[in-house]
């Protein structure tokens, strides 16, 4: 009976069996080797090419483990092998699809370089598993950026050309049809400076006149959802968790619309509100008054979460930090104070300028701070726990708006002039030393903000609405399940639905938010000392040293004691040894509290 | 383990038990086969006893047995008469020696050897001791699983019924290699086809075309092969030169040999340094590395076991004596280092050389046309050799130095003033030279120092007047860069507004000092400097394209009032001094706080307006412990709270899972996210995939050993004899008995 040659399978017809004894015949379907340096040494070479056919026969247990290893050099796009299947077709691009350790290195959130203390066998398979596991997800996280298809452009000067000199208008001219319909102006001298806010997809723009005009649209179709005049001066006004609903605070109350411009609810806990912010992820409204309160609304459940005084008098100075959800105010004397709705009092007070602190904003990493104060400067600061400025620049008049793009664009409103400034990368920042765009409006800035997924900066002034473009300021790539531009009707309320189900309590709003996956470790100590307390005695403590009983006469009572001293002695050197290096280090670290020591010191008198 | 013992020596004597039991199946005593040497017997019997009744004491124990006697009874032997105890053995000695009942003696005496038999242990006893060898047995089966156990614990998934692992995931060109020819038409097909060698997977080329791809010319063939010989036939030619070169003991031979080939390299170094720089470049650097190993190692410094054995020999061996200088020497050479081409000077001259015709030019500015001719001569010595110019310098700095000295002396006394300025000439100066420093050192170290010659202060003195002008230069120069800073910075606002700053820091760091004290004066003021810093940055104003209409109608002038009003305007409300107050605030109420046990009128006099004393406040001053230090503990315009976030606490873990005994470690296992919001659909799926899948309308079975790899064993069923040992069968009996014998 014969069979389809296997590849590995030995079993040659009958007559050939004397041929094998002294050299195995090729078969054809076996594969050649390459060259002549087979024949050369004939050896090792056969090995590998029986290794290599038997391959395919086994379960590649072991390839599924190591399919996400990350070798240290990029993947090679050949696999080293290439299979011969039955129809003869190789696959050029065989084993996994590549990637590279770079955009890997991004998504891998352990870090490694954090010694931890000797895990146990049992814990040690946990922990090996943890990072198998991270490890995965982040090369396929990486492997999906394959399909953010869009690239962020940039405005590039001619050698030597200054980019802030190209007007919108040059733009307006270079880009095509659709890009340039979103640069439009709207002319409302009668009511007003406008403050104006988009919608989180960034399709929608609603903006209020300080004389009491109120209107939503869809900026990009230009379609008018609502109109009204609320009879009443608009402090500010913003979009809820969709573009649905509408918070306006009005002169004396904060009041919450529809699309359709009818008024919902008249929320009179909020009043004499100056600024307004909204928090996603938390369904908070946070509302800073001109009483000094800060007030955090809860939108899907109707109640106030928290109203905090701030202590600094009127509120008008107001931001969010997108990244973790912390509200920024800035005060007449020139602090900026961090607040979330579980604190009574700022998480961080920051001393930025010496006059009153004009305007605050956040970039989307939550890495920078940039503030203007009354003394016509402009400081960038670093939020990542040390909150110095990074760089700081003088104005020829302070900026009274600034506002981050998604990218990290920073753009000031000073007077009629709008200043943008770029960084090199998205989590850089912005350098302040040459403006990347400028431009000058009909009127003064009264309100700013990027639009999200457009490159387009949309300026409230008291001559209207402009809609300028901004190259590069937005993020290209939009999540679809997340803030979808062009998301129906039926979507948004599905999108509502999942977003109220997964809605983050405010009572975790911190400053680090990566702390809540941190273990108490107060509490634990707490614990712990309760349990001791309890039984009498430590169980996790470590038992006192017993010698074992050594045979052949050597357990003797004296040997015992001694043996026991010995450990005893040993241990009490450590603690001392340890007690003297710390003493040493406090030494060290005391001793340097002057300048920086210089050998010219000497010569000082 | 006692009680093991026990019950094996238990276990030993029934079993000796049984055998006696079984011992007259065995061999049953046969009586009847004697009765032919009866008579004999019995008259040896008699003749023996009469011999043993010569002595007159046993006669009369002497019973005859003819008659019955009284006491014969059925329950009872008598061995009245024999005198002598019955012995068992005895009973069953035959009365010919036979050696088929060796055998039974042996046993006999062995169980003779045991004195008393004993009694068998109690029930309850023995029972626990069944209980514990089989628990032993039992754990022993089943730590055969334990891998098992551990592998389904660790798995990621479980899927239950339990299924055979699944393959790879292959493409189906794979799974369609190992199909076999099923039909007979198929069978034959594949004959032929392999009768005839023809592809049967790759349908591109046959066997025999491929080999005329392949296949060389005979000429090719031919002259390959002749290479390939001669490769090899040269291989051996060297080969067996380096093994007899290797065996030359000549040392002479070797030597040249060495010369030579340090030569060649040589030469070959050379020529590679002209052909390619890079390479031989490289080449030095391995030369350097050899030198560096030979200075971290002690090769060649008469320090190994053979040089040793050399200097003893050396007194009087004038060849070990060679030797070691050899060995010396190229020690030296090794370490000597690679000569890479220097501009000949060495460089630290160079750089004072340098430094000194600098200061020179500097004195030359700075120089007063009081003495030209000094600079003069200066000058034109400037241009000479190397050396003497050198030498000049230094006579010129003296001279330099002096005249400072003068001057200093001046300003401190006019009278030596007079001295020194009015010779004008050079050699009045020279001349004069050790009276002005005698004065000059005598201003400055106020007679310490006691001349004891104008010789010896003549050579002190350059080196100390060396330090004297940068102590003096160091204002002036100060000075001047101040000046010139303030020139530059004169329109700036900030400059000005700097000095102002500066005072209210130090008055306020006076403020701080008598608050605070001492001690913490110096931190402070280091803090206050920084916060200066941190808000009078001097940022540079930007120029931008398009100013703002309120700010362009402005002209420069007009825009500095402004800047000025504001300044004004600001100038009330310290900031600064606010931020700190409030920082301080902060700080004290953070701090954890001291306990006060003091009662006064305890110990002591109390009253209105007494006080306990500083002492016994001391005494009953409980310190709070110093807690962690602030987080803005280096950061001068922040206040951190140190606050718990009690809320967030709350949503934290507060108990550490099972494995874990250090939080860094869980920690570690909870970082990445799971929600799909931060993964990949797949990863999302695979980070919350269920740890056990059961399918449903599935049976579930236990698992077997035949499941996992394991071939069953027979005695896997003792886990029944486990758990009802009273219902034990003779079988399992004698199977746990033999377990437990061996």
């Amino acid at each position: 009976m014969e069979t389809v040659p296997e590849p590995g399978s030995n079993v040659p017809p009958k007559k050939d069996r004397l041929q094998t004894k002294k050299k195995k015949p090729r078969r054809y379907w076996e594969q050649e080797t390459t060259g002549t340096a087979a024949g050369a040494s004939p050896g090792p070479p056969r090995k590998r090419k029986r290794n290599r056919e038997l391959r395919p026969q086994k379960p590649k247990k072991n390839d599924t483990s190591k399919k996400f290893r990350m070798s240290k050099k990029p993947r090679e796009l050949k696999s080293p092998r290439p299979q011969r299947s039955l129809s003869g077709a190789q696959d050029p691009f065989a084993g996994p699809a590549p990637f590279s350790v770079e955009v890997v290195q991004k998504y891998c959130r352990i870090d490694k370089s954090k010694e931890l203390p000797h895990p146990k066998t049992k814990t040690r398979s946990r922990l090996v598993v943890a990072e198998a596991q991270e490890e995965e997800t982040s090369v396929r996280a990486a492997r999906s950026e394959l399909l953010l298809t869009e690239e962020p452009g940039f405005l590039e000067g001619e050698d030597g050309e200054d980019t802030a000199k190209i007007r919108q208008a040059d733009i307006v001219e270079a880009v095509d049809i659709a890009s340039a319909a979103k640069h439009f102006d709207l002319n409302l001298r009668q009511f007003g400076p406008y403050r104006l806010n988009y919608s989180r997809t960034g399709r929608h723009l609603a903006f209020g006149g300080r004389r009491g005009h109120v209107a939503a649209l869809d900026w990009v179709t230009k379609k008018l959802m609502c109109e009204i005049n609320v009879m009443e001066a608009v402090r500010d006004i913003r979009f809820l968790h969709s573009e649905a609903l509408l918070a306006v605070a009005q002169n004396r109350w904060l009041h919450i619309y529809d699309n359709q411009g009818i008024e919902l609810h008249c929320v009179r806990r909020c009043d004499r509100v100056t600024r307004l912010e909204f928090l996603p992820f938390h369904f908070l409204l946070a509302t800073a008054s001109e009483t000094g309160f800060l007030t955090y609304l809860d939108v899907s459940v109707g109640k106030i979460v928290a109203a905090l005084n701030a202590r600094a008098g009127r509120l008008s100075v107001m931001t969010q930090n997108p990244y973790n959800a912390v509200i920024h105010l800035g005060h007449s004397n020139g602090t900026v104070s961090l607040w979330s709705p579980a604190m009574k009092e700022p998480l961080v007070k920051i001393l930025c300028h010496r006059g009153g602190v004009r305007a605050v904003a956040v970039d989307s990493t939550g890495m920078h701070m940039a503030t203007s104060g009354l003394d016509h400067q402009l400081k960038v600061f670093d939020l990542r726990g040390t909150f110095q400025p990074l760089s700081a620049r003088t104005l020829p008049q302070g900026a009274g708006h600034l506002a981050f793009s998604q990218r990290g664009l920073l753009a000031a409103g000073m007077g009629d002039v709008v200043n943008i400034w770029a960084g090199q990368g998205k989590a850089s920042p912005p350098s302040l030393e040459q403006p990347y765009l400028t431009h000058r409006l009909s009127g003064h800035v009264h309100g700013l903000q990027f639009c999200p997924y457009e490159d387009v900066l949309g300026v409230g002034h008291s001559g209207g609405i402009t809609s300028m473009l901004v190259p590069g300021a937005a993020e290209p790539n939009f999540d679809g399940l997340e803030s979808n531009p062009y998301r129906s009707r039926k979507q948004r309320q599905e999108w509502e639905v999942k977003a109220l189900l997964e809605k983050v309590p405010a009572e975790l709003i911190c400053l680090d938010p990566r702390a809540l996956a941190e273990v108490d470790v107060i509490s634990l100590e707490q614990a712990k000392k309760e349990r001791a307390e309890r039984l009498g005695y430590d169980p996790d403590a470590r038992t006192p040293f017993q010698p074992k009983p050594k045979q052949k006469g050597r357990s003797s009572t004296a040997s015992l004691v001694k043996r026991k001293r010995k450990v005893m002695d040993q241990e009490h050197r450590d603690k001392i040894r340890q007690s003297l290096e710390q003493q040493l280090q406090k030494q060290e670290k005391a001793k340097p509290t002057g300048a920086r020591p210089s050998a010219l010191d000497r010569f000082v008198r | 383990m006692n009680a093991n013992q026990a019950a094996e020596s238990n276990l030993l004597a029934s079993n000796q038990q049984k055998e006696l039991e079984d011992l007259p199946k065995d061999y049953p005593l046969s009586t009847s086969e004697d009765e032919g040497d009866k008579d004999e017997e019995r008259k040896h019997q008699k003749l023996l006893e009469s011999i043993s009744s010569l002595n007159g004491k046993d006669r009369q124990k002497l019973a005859d047995r003819s008659e019955a006697s009284l006491k014969v009874s059925e329950f009872s032997v008598s061995s009245e008469g024999s005198g002598e105890k019955l012995v068992l053995s005895d009973l069953l000695e035959p009365v010919k020696t036979s050696s088929s009942l060796a055998a039974v003696k042996k046993q006999l005496n062995r169980v003779k050897s045991k004195k008393t038999v004993e009694l068998p242990l109690h029930r309850e006893e023995i029972e626990r001791i069944h209980r514990e060898v089989a628990f032993n047995k039992s754990s022993q089966i089943l730590s055969k699983w334990d891998p098992v156990v551990l592998k389904n614990r660790q798995a990621e998934q479980l899927v239950f019924p339990l299924s055979k692992p699944q393959s790879a995931f292959a493409p189906i060109e794979h799974v369609v290699n190992g199909w076999k020819a099923g039909t007979p038409l198929e069978q034959e097909i594949f004959n032929l086809l392999h009768k005839n060698k023809q592809p049967v997977t790759d349908p591109l080329l046959t066997p025999v075309e491929k080999a005329s791809l392949k296949a060389m010319s005979l000429e090719e063939v031919k002259m390959r092969r002749a290479e390939l010989q001669r490769a090899r036939a040269l291989q051996s030619y060297y080969e067996a030169r380096a093994r007899r070169e290797k065996r030359i003991k000549s040392k002479k031979y070797h030597r040249i040999l060495k010369k030579g080939k340090a030569k060649q390299a040589l030469k070959d170094f050379e020529k590679l340094q002209k052909v390619n720089p890079a390479a031989a470049l490289e080449e030095l650097e391995k030369l350097d590395k050899a030198r560096m190993m030979e200075r971290m190692s002690l090769k060649h410094q008469n320090s190994g076991k053979w040089a040793k054995s050399k200097a003893i020999m050396a007194k009087y061996d004038l060849e070990a004596r060679q030797a070691m200088q050899e060995q010396l020497a190229r020690n030296k050479e090794l370490t000597q280092k690679v000569q890479i081409k220097a501009n000949g000077l060495n460089p630290w001259m160079f750089r004072n050389h340098f430094i000194d015709a600098k200061e020179a030019e500097v004195q030359k500015d700075l120089e007063d046309p009081a003495e030209p001719e000094a600079q003069e001569t200066s000058e034109s010595e400037e241009e000479k050799a190397v050396v003497e110019e050198e030498t000049l310098l230094k006579e010129f700095e003296e001279r330099r130095s002096l005249r400072q000295k003068s001057e200093l002396n001046h300003m401190a006394e006019p009278v030596h003033r007079r001295v020194t300025k009015d010779p004008s000439s050079q050699e009045v100066l020279s001349d004069l030279r050790a009276l002005c420093q005698k004065l000059s050192t005598e201003n400055h170290q106020s007679g310490k120092q006691e001349l004891s010659s104008a010789r010896t202060a003549q050579r002190e003195e350059p080196a100390r007047e060396e330090e004297e002008p940068m102590l003096l230069q160091r204002p002036e120069r100060a000075r001047t860069l101040d000046e010139l800073e303030e020139l530059g910075r004169e329109g700036c606002v900030e400059n000005e507004e700097l000095p102002r700053t500066a005072v209210e820091g130090l008055q306020l760091e006076k403020n701080l000092s008598n608050h605070i004290g001492a001690p913490k004066e110096k931190k402070r003021k280091e803090q206050m400097i920084d916060l200066q810093n941190l808000l009078t940055t001097k940022s540079p104003s930007v120029k931008s394209l398009a100013v703002p209409t309120t700010v362009q109608e402005l002209e420069d002038e007009e825009e500095r009032d402004q800047r000025q009003i504001i300044k004004e305007a600001f100038a009330g409300d310290d900031v600064i001094r606010d931020f700190l107050k409030e920082k301080r605030e902060a700080v004290e109420a953070s701090k954890p706080k001291d306990l006060d046990l003091t009662l006064p009128g305890w110990g002591e006099w109390g009253g209105i307006g007494l006080k306990p004393s500083a002492k016994k406040r001391r005494r009953f001053l409980i310190k709070a412990p110093e807690g962690p230090p602030r987080k803005d503990k280096n950061l001068p315009n922040v206040i951190i709270n140190e606050k718990r976030n009690t809320h967030a606490a709350a949503h934290q873990v507060q108990v550490l899972p099972h494995p874990f005994t250090h939080h860094q470690q869980f920690e570690r296992t909870i970082q990445t996210p799971v929600g799909s919001t931060w993964n990949t659909q797949r990863a999302f799926q695979k980070l919350t995939m269920p740890k056990v899948v059961t399918k449903p309308g599935h049976i579930i079975k236990p698992i077997k050993a035949e499941d996992v790899g394991y071939r069953s064993s027979s005695r896997s069923d003792l886990s029944v004899i486990q758990r009802n040992p009273k219902r034990l069968s003779i079988r399992h009996k004698k199977h746990l008995e033999n377990n437990c014998v061996d």
